[in-house]
């Protein structure tokens, strides 16, 4: 059957089980905006392209599926650039569909025209110029499954004018892949495994590493039966959260530059480390040379580039985590590790004592306070938190228990600000039935607002949890401990917050007192319609504990005095 | 040390690009690098020599196999393999240095290959040491110019495995007919 390029792109997209795209248009990708008419796919109109890359990120993330993007050639397409690279530093599966100036202008610096698939070409996991129609169906194709398999990652997909306008037969069948050098599918040899189980069945201080390639791979019932069978105890990272229960007795928190003090010191002295879909970020290990020296490694990861990068592994098992735990576990032995598990409880010590809700109210809003009353509030419920980066994304992270995997989407590898809000668009388009949270700074949430239109347009219901402490937070506290409280350039000067979600039709308030943290929250989920509430929190309150960049695992600067007395102080 | 990769390619535009902006953003250095046909249409050849230990030689093979575009890497450090590099020297020569140069030359097995008033192009074949050499005792004389296309590579003996990765590759595909590459 002839169709054009344009046709061929949304039929494409439908087969490829696309229902939503996020998108802005212009003139290089008019044609294929034209022929959205004749589609099912329900179209998502954004207030910025790189919005449009983080719901597309935000929908995969929440979904397993592949978030599709849409954006016109020359600013449309650069736009997008964040966006990307964020969806590749964390692995998520996104395909971004840019129009390009027509093939003969290519070159010729036509308005309009930039070469993307050369700017993107480091950070996306692949991309293609599409100059003719009868490309375009085993290309995208070709995109979707490279962007799903194996270790996902953004594909771009850049398409003429032309290839868009001009028509040619189709033939879905005909247009299969063609990768004869993709290999998304590698697994360890039987030697690996054996040397594996040794280290496992040796092993007196075991630890997992539990990462985002766990939930990626969908590997939580494998972890978990790992865990139990063989007594280890976990320790996870950001993106990890939510892939092993947060109250299971062997969970023992998050790992890393604001994990906890005892996940840190049991890391250092574990003799096995069993790292599992992670990749040995710097914000996890600390200085290198002085990481986990006592330790055996197993690393069971995706990506073979990934093996040896960081941290030098014993044994390294390459392959999908599941498939290789599943072919692991029914040789591993059950082994008692009750003294090492007594021994991370002694180092706990102190600390545990951080159970905020003990703290008794000194008339300061803690931005722990509202994330933990938030949690008490929706543990019981379908909840999806989406965050920004900085300070209160820590925070997030140690006072929101995460039980299941994909109820946290945050930017971790990029670390991107402005990630929250769209990303959080995605998720609700993708999951409904879901109750979604925005958990943002005051500075993250002013770089994407814009998108609060699209929340309207859209009439989704999306509760937004703005921590307002009135400076860049994260970057403050940098300043706080690392150049002599030299406030250069945090301190931010903000707009009404409530007025402005009232300008775009969003109910809103304003919290100012613990005591109206529940009913805030409890208001914001009893209307049906999106809620912004301006949480305006201490000023200058820190995350503890903190590993400086380049600093040992284990030597972290702590609370000066137990939260306790802090709290109580003035 | 230099390590030696031969890496066949799909024959395709941006392949040169992908797999130069890899090297750079890794951080690996690239020694040399040559590029060119295969006796098979769609696939192209690059031999890649890059200085570094063991451990990264490894990751830059694992690098270059996430490039979709790449179908087999071999590092042949280790293998008995054959390692030329060709190099075109202009020589300064005038008359009483004539026939000392065209000594050397003779002696390294180069050609001449153009002869002017005031100098001699001689082309050389061969591994880098043997370039090197001759580059050594040329140099008082005068090195007016100099080229160097950069190591091409081969397994000595029978085919080796990266002979027909193509063919290989899309066999494995055509086999898997009843993968849903949807799913
Ligand atoms: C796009 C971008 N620009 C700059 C940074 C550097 N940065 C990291 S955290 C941070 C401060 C975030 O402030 P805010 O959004 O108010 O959140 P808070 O830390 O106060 O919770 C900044 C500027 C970043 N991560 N991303």
């Amino acid at each position: 059957m002839t169709k054009t390029g344009a046709q061929i792109l949304w039929e494409c997209l439908e087969r490829e089980g696309v229902k939503h795209v996020f998108g802005y248009p212009g003139g290089a990708i008019l044609p294929a905006y034209d022929a959205l008419k004749h589609s099912d796919i329900h179209h998502i109109l954004v207030r910025h392209e790189q919005g449009a890359t983080h719901m597309a990120d935000g929908y995969a993330r929440a979904s397993g599926e592949v978030g599709v993007a849409v954006a016109t050639s020359g600013p449309g397409a650069t736009n997008m650039v964040t966006g990307i690279a964020t969806a590749m530093l964390d692995s998520s599966p996104i395909v971004c569909i840019t129009g390009q100036v027509g093939s003969k202008l290519i070159g010729s610096d036509a308005f309009q025209e930039t070469d993307i698939t050369g700017i993107t070409l480091p950070i996306t996991k692949h991309n293609y110029l599409v100059t003719h129609a009868d490309q375009l169906a085993r290309v995208l194709r070709e995109a979707f499954y490279v962007a799903r398999s194996g270790r996902p990652g953004p594909v771009l997909v850049d398409i003429t004018k032309d290839a868009q306008q001009s028509a040619c037969e189709f033939d879905w069948e005909a247009a299969r892949p063609q990768l004869p050098g993709y290999r998304p599918d590698l697994s360890p040899e039987e030697s690996e495994y054996a040397q594996a189980l040794e280290l496992i069945h040796k092993a007196k201080r075991p630890l997992i590493l539990a990462g985002h390639g766990i939930i990626v791979s969908g590997a939580m019932a494998e972890v978990l039966t790992l865990a139990e069978k063989a007594g280890i105890p976990v320790a996870l990272t950001l993106l990890g959260l939510g892939a092993f229960p947060a109250s299971h007795p062997l969970n023992l928190g998050m790992m890393g530059m604001h994990g906890e003090a005892w996940v840190n010191h049991a890391i250092q002295e574990a003799d096995l480390l069993l790292a599992l879909g992670m990749r040995f970020d710097d914000r996890v290990t600390g200085n290198l040379k002085t990481y986990a020296q006592d330790a055996k490694k197993i690393h069971i990861e995706i990506d073979p580039a990934e093996i040896n990068k960081n941290v030098k592994v014993d044994v390294a098992l390459v392959g999908d985590l599941r498939e290789v735990l599943k072919e692991l576990l029914p040789r591993v032995e059950s082994v008692d590790h009750s003294d090492w598990l007594d021994s991370i409880d002694k180092l706990k010590g102190d600390s545990a004592v951080r159970d905020v809700q003990k703290l008794p109210d000194n008339g300061h809003l803690y931005a722990a306070h509202v994330i933990n009353d938030l949690w008490r509030e929706t543990r019981n419920s379908n909840t999806v938190v989406v965050t920004d980066v900085g300070q209160h994304q820590m925070w997030e992270a140690q006072y929101f228990k995460h039980e299941k995997a994909r109820s946290l989407i945050t930017s971790g590898g990029l670390g991107t600000m402005g990630f929250a809000l769209p990303a959080a668009i995605g998720a609700k388009v993708a999951r409904p039935e879901a109750e979604v949270w925005v958990i943002v700074g005051d500075g993250g949430f002013q770089m994407t607002m814009s998108e609060l239109a699209t929340i309207q347009q859209e009439k989704l219901k999306i509760n937004i949890a703005i921590i307002n402490n009135g400076f860049l937070g994260m970057v403050r506290q940098w300043q706080e401990f690392f150049y002599e409280r030299n406030y250069e350039a945090t301190p931010l000067l903000n707009p009404n917050f409530v007025k402005l979600a009232e300008a775009y039709g969003i109910r809103s308030m304003a919290v100012t007192e613990r005591s109206q943290v529940l009913p805030s929250v409890r208001a914001a989920r009893d209307h049906d319609g999106a809620v912004l509430i301006d949480f305006k929190v201490e000023q200058e309150d820190t995350v503890y504990p903190m590993v400086a960049a380049g600093a040992s695992l284990n030597d972290m600067i702590r609370r000066p005095s137990p939260i306790v007395e802090t709290a109580t102080d003035e | 040390m230099l390590n030696i990769f031969v890496v066949y390619v799909e024959n395709k535009p941006g392949v040169l690009t992908r797999v130069a902006s890899l090297f750079r953003r890794r951080a690996f250095n690239i020694d040399s690098l040559t590029v060119g046909r295969t006796e098979k249409p769609e696939v192209s050849r690059m031999t890649i020599t890059v200085d570094t230990n063991p451990d990264q030689a490894k990751r830059i093979e694992a690098n270059l196999y996430n490039l979709v575009n790449v179908l087999l890497v071999e590092n042949i450090t280790h293998e008995p393999a054959i390692a030329r590099d060709l190099a075109m020297i202009k020589v300064a020569a005038t008359h009483e240095a004539r026939s000392h140069v065209l000594e050397l030359a003779s002696v390294f097995r180069a050609r001449v290959v153009d002869v002017a008033p005031e100098s001699l192009t001689i082309e050389i074949t061969g591994g880098e040491d043997k370039i090197d050499g001759l580059l050594e005792v040329l140099r008082p004389y005068g090195v007016v110019e100099m080229v160097r296309t950069g190591i091409v590579a081969m397994r000595r003996g029978t085919t080796s495995a990266g002979a027909n990765p193509a063919q290989t590759k899309t066999a494995e595909l055509a086999a898997d007919e009843g993968v849903s590459y949807s799913v």
